[in-house]
């Protein structure tokens, strides 16, 4: 059954998610501002016979989590931006060896060593691989603490599900904030379903080998690729996750993910209150991009404004998937300075308007 | 006449697979493959193993070895390692690694996975070049040596000198045992098999990290016949990487 | 009087490297005259050689071959 509501911060209610949904092995090296997740795992993996290593870097830690996935279990690391730069191989060896694994990316300020601060400039990083190669990860972005609950629960299903690394993204500021938390039933690692391509030595079976390389002459790496294409196009079709707030009878649609989408949602609350038909497009996961949902809202009574934490991301996918069926415009602001939902009301209304003071249209 | 019964007293081990290797004439790969695969017959451990190969000659190493393994990234086998020994702390893990990948890109893998005093035996091949990539300097290659990467020989000014990994990392506390043996004789393969053994003991019995260093042949790159190389160790290598007991705790005798 | 030893060299193994022809102590192995099908020269293995001193089943030529393509029996 469901827990008790507790009053917890993102960053504990992440890795508490994590240990509630049978993780119990984390690698991850301090960085802010997550330092309070690896500090949390510390504690609290050996209560549950889990294993925690700080790793000597965030490279090191993501291999860990390598052996630990072919090892068959399920395991997490966290980090921010820079640090999530550093497990980009590792990602990619993840997704072409197809192993399951939970990323999360406490964004911070970029590029760069950047700043501390919330920010919410990775998108291009998690949504068109940090890495090489033709793969793509689910990514889940969670809006608060409560969502990050649930999502990394989803992470690790996701995970398990497709065999792939899934990357779960919040930011410094719902890394650090305290809200009420109702985590979901745990899951007893023991009770996950066996999984029948790991490592565990070959008693009673011939040996297994993991590996992405393929070098054969027989088109052996391109069949590969194919045929994580077909997974990716089976996560394109059931895996997007979305939340439309307001969004039937606007005349002015937000998109927002994350921290960002928390103060649109208070702007358009706002300007509903003053009689404006403002509403909210908030996408969840970023990969698979919720395009046919976005597109579905979009029209010529309709204007599209985004609005996100970085010089400008996901507006292209934006672009992507309202294509000129609506007018595009695009609000952002870089570099961890956080706008306010006034600032974001003003957007809003500049839209609405078409006068251009806050924001700039985007043009094909 | 008489007839004489024979036994066969010299047969492939079953830790690997009865299929011909991609390497070289006369490469020490496919020695030390054969020495760690007699090792783990010989203590009953192979169905038990999960090994991680390195990215370099023997990245091929899982169609070779007769057990689990998994790749690694260029050198972080180590952590992959240490992944899944905390995973699975009952199976043997085992690396096998070459210059490059422990002691260049994989220096901070493997000195903290020895740091740490994982339970984890590597073997590490050093032939002081790249294979591989066809013949650049490696972290071992010698002052002096010709390679594709070091025009004129390896200089100590624009190169640094060869670095001593095995040394380096025995001053760790949770490494018990460091040996460096070379394969170019019968008496060299023969002390390398038994320091094999002993890395593989040391884990078994939860002692720490272990570390043996094979001093190995590489004629492709070095341009020389199998015997050129052999002799080359010789009178070479073993100035930079003396052969011998670099560190041991174990207590084991020998 | 029957060797002390014999073996048995799998030609399509061998990469012809001669490291077994060259640690051999009694030089029961001799370079043969076919090469294998991936144009390497293995050795060949001398049963009966003329000066009587045949092998003795040390196995250093198993011990040295990279490729285990040597199989040594030694006489009960």
């Amino acid at each position: 059954m469901p827990s008790e509501k507790m009053l917890m911060r993102g960053s504990d209610t992440l890795a508490e998610a994590a240990v509630r949904a049978g993780c119990r092995y984390f690698f991850g090296y301090p960085i802010t501002p997550q330092n309070e997740l690896p500090e949390y795992m510390s504690r609290r993996l050996p209560e549950v016979g889990g294993t925690f290593i700080q790793a000597e870097s965030e490279l090191a830690a993501i291999n860990m989590v390598l052996g630990a996935s072919a090892a068959g279990a399920r395991v997490l690391t966290s980090s921010s931006s820079p640090g999530v730069s550093l497990k980009q191989e590792g990602i990619s060896y993840l997704a072409g060896q197809e192993l399951p694994a939970v990323i999360a990316n406490m964004m911070r300020g970029g590029p760069g060593l950047g700043n501390i601060a919330a920010s919410a400039a990775d998108y291009f990083q998690a949504t068109r691989g940090g890495a090489h190669g033709d793969y793509r990860t689910p990514v889940l972005a969670a809006a608060g603490c409560q969502d990050l609950a649930e999502l990394t629960f989803d992470a690790f299903d996701l995970a398990d599900k497709y065999r792939t690394p899934v990357l779960l993204l919040g930011d410094g500021l719902i890394g650090q904030v305290m809200e009420p938390v109702i985590f979901p039933d745990p899951i007893d690692p023991a009770d996950l379903p066996p999984k029948d391509y790991i490592l565990d030595g070959c008693a009673g079976r011939e040996p297994r080998a993991i590996y992405s390389m393929l070098l054969g002459q027989q088109g052996e790496l391109y069949h590969h690729n194919m045929k994580l294409q077909e997974k990716y196009q089976e996560i394109a079709e059931k895996e997007q996750r979305w939340e439309e707030y307001q969004a039937e009878d606007a005349e002015v649609i937000v998109v927002a993910y994350g921290t960002a989408s928390r103060i649109a949602m208070a702007a358009v609350d706002q300007l509903r209150a003053d009689g404006v038909k403002a509403g909210l497009f908030r996408p969840i996961s970023l990969y698979p991009y919720p395009k046919q949902a976005l597109r579905d809202l979009a029209g010529d009574k309709v204007k599209v404004a985004v609005f996100e934490l970085s010089a400008g991301q996901m507006v292209e996918d934006v672009m992507l998937s309202v294509g000129e069926r609506s007018e595009i415009y695009f609000y952002g602001v870089p570099g961890g300075v956080i706008p306010t939902p006034a600032d974001v009301e003003a957007f809003l209304l500049s839209v609405l308007k078409g006068d251009g003071s806050v924001g700039r249209r985007v043009v094909l | 006449m008489s007839q004489v019964a024979y036994e066969k007293i010299f047969t492939r081990p079953e830790s690997l697979k009865p299929v011909p290797t991609h390497y070289c004439p006369g490469c020490g790969h496919s020695v030390a493959h054969r020495l760690v695969a007699e090792c783990l017959d010989e203590m009953g451990l192979r169905e038990r193993t999960i090994g991680v190969p390195p990215v370099g000659c023997a990245v091929l190493a899982y169609n070779y070895f007769n057990f689990d393994m998994v790749e690694a990234p260029h050198g972080r086998a180590l952590a992959v390692a240490t992944g899944i020994k905390r995973v699975e702390p009952d199976k043997f893990v085992l690396t096998y690694q070459g210059d490059g990948d422990l002691a260049a890109i994989g220096t901070a893998e493997t000195i903290h996975a020895a740091n740490r005093g994982e339970l984890i035996s590597c073997i590490f091949i050093n032939n002081a070049i790249y294979g591989m990539t066809g013949g650049q300097m490696a972290p071992t290659s010698l002052l002096g040596e010709a390679t594709t990467t070091t025009p004129g020989g390896r200089d100590p000014q624009r190169d640094g000198r060869p670095i001593d990994i095995s040394r380096m990392i025995a001053i760790c506390d949770g490494v018990v045992y460091v040996e460096r043996c070379a394969l170019n004789s019968v008496k060299g393969i023969r002390k390398a098999k038994k320091a094999i053994r002993k890395s593989f003991q040391a884990q078994l019995d939860g002692l720490g990290f272990s570390l043996v260093e094979l001093l190995s042949p590489c004629p492709t790159n070095m341009k020389m016949t199998p015997q050129q190389a052999w002799e080359w160790i010789d009178d070479q290598m073993m100035e930079t990487y003396p052969p011998g007991v670099i560190k041991d705790t174990t207590g084991y005798e020998d | 009087m029957a060797a002390k030893g014999y073996i048995e060299i799998d030609r399509e193994l061998c990469k012809g490297c001669h490291l077994c022809m060259d640690v051999c102590p009694r030089s029961v192995l001799t370079a043969s005259e076919e090469l294998n099908s991936k144009g390497y020269r293995p050795p060949q293995f001398i049963e009966n050689p003329p000066d009587g001193k045949g092998c003795t089943a040390c196995t250093m030529c198993a011990i040295v071959c990279p490729d285990v393509a040597i199989e040594v029996y030694r006489a009960q």
